[in-house]
């Protein structure tokens, strides 16, 4: 079980630099989720991290050395790719011994191995069977049959569960997490479906643009995101972004969201006139009053059972996402008040770096 | 001709309607097929004409070959099967053998090394690869006739004439641009995921090649194979080229033997070794194509 860490890592095309010196530790026996929009370049990071990309610049570390050179399999680390690439003319127990059999390990150990992980997995009915006789959930299990096999210091995975459908997805997410807390072992997870992040990782890495945006727990992102990417990125649905501006008084700051009202807010300070407010859906209060009051109309209602989503209409003209009980009884076209806290909210600057409060 | 159709009142007797309605469609379906087939039949006919007059002059008696319009014989002759094996100085047996063995070694030498070739265009890095692909498949271009010349004098400068070597040691070089094209084609379309899995399973790119990407491209190196075979068994010209000796000529070059330009032709003989030239083709190809059609699904993939 190893640590990894990334100094000063780059990967350009041509001109376009896909990774700009970037920075990492990841702890040893860590379930690190990278997560970022499409083309953030979390899979060449990853890539670079197995060995199947070449860095343009900068170090690679797995555990105390350096594996810039190395070749992917000697990098004692095991991949697993989003379309499972599992050999199709193979069958399972040929697809889990084949990087063994490479290794020129002994035929008992093979076996030894094979079955362990077959039992983990519970595969072991399928070990005759090609994989174009196997389901997707079966197939996904075969895939990670096989990178467990290698017993390595370091796992990948590249969006693993992005082909499987809604409930073998949350069945597998189980699975992985519980694998997880089985063996221990280091894990670099690459998705960017958050919930799966924030369900599976102990840390997470926010990627955009090539860049890292915050690395922070799972509680960390969601409750003091860094900026304004990461607030927005993180938390599902999004959170509600109201244009303000910022005034320092004897009383704190005086917080004017624009044609809306103001508030003020005695632990926070900026020197910035320009911010932005953020509330997650969950922070408004529905026909309650507080420091912040909104009078909004419902323009659609979203019923998911357990809770109700209202896409509402402020005097501005801005929609803003609320959530409700699932019990309640919200209709169309309906004028209700929200409200929030202050200190339920986050505050941002005009650059979009969180603006902290000062007890926090 | 439009069809008339026949309409029923909506509240008529569904299961009579639908009856009706299956009736018609089956008797409308079986006039269609009938033209189709009926169409196609002649067209069928039109394309076995030679191989069908060809058959059945390897068993007509020499002066009704060209002397009778009928196709069917008016004795069947099987002697000039067993006659004409043996007529030439050099038995049908031995150039059967030489035949075999250049074909044999060609498709061999046209699989391992244009798969080698195709591989390499397909899935590996290197300088300028682009280029020597687009000047590979300029080689298409080149008519054989134009190279024939000073691959000739070439040979010729190696000692190589009267031997096989001209016709098999070039197919050991990856000299054929339309088999690396097909297999390039083939080699892309299989998922880079695989290679890189094997890559981090331990395979170097020989090992990749031979363990992932050749059992699953049955299918294009049945085609090729298929191809090759076919070409190879049934060249003419490089075997009149490079080969003197009587002893060594394959079955394309002795069966112009039976053409004499100075003596009568043995034409029914002629037609007969050609039918059983026919064979180990058709054999080959029945026996390899099952494996186009077979491939390998790609169901390790999503």
């Amino acid at each position: 079980m190893s640590g990894l860490s990334l100094k000063g890592i780059s990967k350009s095309y041509g001109t376009v630099e896909v990774i700009e010196n970037l920075n990492l530790d990841v702890h040893s026996g860590e379930f690190l989720v990278l997560v970022g929009p499409s083309g953030c370049g979390k899979s060449t990071l990853l890539r670079m991290i197995a060995g199947l990309e070449e860095i343009s610049d900068g170090t690679i570390s797995i555990g105390d050395r350096i594996v810039n050179d190395l070749p992917a399999s000697q990098r004692n680390l095991s991949m697993v790719f989003q379309s499972y690439a599992l050999y199709p003319h193979m069958d399972v127990r040929k697809n889990l011994a084949f990087g063994l059999t490479n290794l020129k390990m002994p035929k008992a150990e093979i076996n030894r191995r094979v079955q362990q992980a077959s039992d983990i997995l519970q595969i072991g009915e399928l070990l005759g069977r090609k994989p174009r006789q196997l389901s997707g959930g079966q197939k996904q299990r075969v895939a990670i049959g096989r990178a467990i096999v290698r017993e390595p210091e370091l796992f990948l995975f590249d969006e693993p569960l992005s082909n499987l459908d809604a409930e073998l997805r949350v069945q597998m997410r189980v699975e992985l997490a519980s694998l997880y807390n089985r063996l221990g072992t280091t894990m670099i997870y690459v998705t960017h479906d958050q919930v799966e992040a924030m369900t599976m990782a102990t840390r997470i890495v926010v990627l955009r643009a090539g860049k890292i945006e915050q690395v922070g727990t799972p509680y960390e992102l969601y409750n003091n995101p860094q900026n304004l990417f990461v607030a927005g990125f993180i938390g599902s649905p999004k959170i509600n972004t109201l244009p303000a501006t910022a005034s320092s008084n004897e009383s704190g700051l005086q917080i004017n969201i624009t044609n809306i009202g103001k508030f003020s807010y005695v632990d926070l300070a900026t020197t910035t006139p320009n911010i932005s407010v953020c509330i997650r859906p969950e922070s408004f209060k529905i026909n309650q009053t507080a420091e912040l009051n909104l009078d909004v109309e419902i323009i659609l209602v979203e019923y998911l059972g357990s809770e109700i989503f209202l896409h509402v209409k402020i005097a501005t003209g801005q929609t803003l996402m609320v959530q409700a009980s699932g019990k309640s009884n919200y209709k169309l076209g309906e004028k209700i008040s929200i409200s929030a806290n202050p200190q339920d909210c986050h505050y941002f600057d005009a650059d979009g770096q969180r603006i902290q409060a000062k007890n926090a | 001709m439009a069809e008339s159709i026949t309409t029923y009142d909506k509240n008529a007797d569904a299961a009579e309607v639908s009856k009706k309605l299956r009736a018609a469609r089956v008797k409308r379906e079986n006039r269609q097929g009938l033209r189709k087939h009926l169409f196609l039949g002649i067209f069928a006919l039109f394309m076995l004409y030679p191989l069908l007059w060809m058959l059945a002059s390897s068993l007509k008696p020499e002066n009704e070959i060209f002397g009778r319009l009928s196709i069917w014989p008016s004795e069947f002759i099987w002697s000039n099967y067993t006659e004409g094996w043996m007529r030439l100085q050099v038995s049908f047996t031995q150039f059967y053998s030489n035949s075999a063995l250049v074909t044999i070694l060609s498709v061999i030498g046209n699989l391992i090394s244009c798969s080698f070739a195709a591989y390499a265009f397909a899935r590996l890095t290197f300088s300028w690869s682009k280029f020597w692909f687009a000047l590979m498949m300029m080689t298409l271009m080149i008519p054989y006739h134009v190279v024939l010349i000073p691959q000739y004098v070439m040979f010729l400068k190696l000692g190589w004439i009267d031997t096989y070597l001209p016709l098999v040691v070039p197919r050991f070089l990856a000299s054929d641009a339309f088999f690396i094209f097909l297999m390039v084609q083939f080699f892309r379309q299989l998922p880079r995921e695989l290679d890189e899995a094997a890559s981090i399973d331990g395979c170097s790119p020989y090992k990749i090649y031979w363990a992932i990407i050749m059992p699953l491209s049955m299918p294009a190196m049945a085609t090729a194979g298929i191809f090759s075979f076919i070409w190879v068994w049934e060249d003419f010209l490089a075997p009149l080229i490079y080969l003197n000796d009587i002893q060594n000529y394959t079955v394309p070059l002795a069966l112009r033997l039976f053409v004499a330009e100075d003596s009568q032709s043995a034409y029914g003989q002629m037609f007969a070794m050609s039918i059983l030239s026919l064979v180990p083709v058709l054999l080959f190809f029945v026996i390899f194509q099952k494996l186009i059609i077979k491939g390998i699904a790609m169901s390790g993939l999503k």
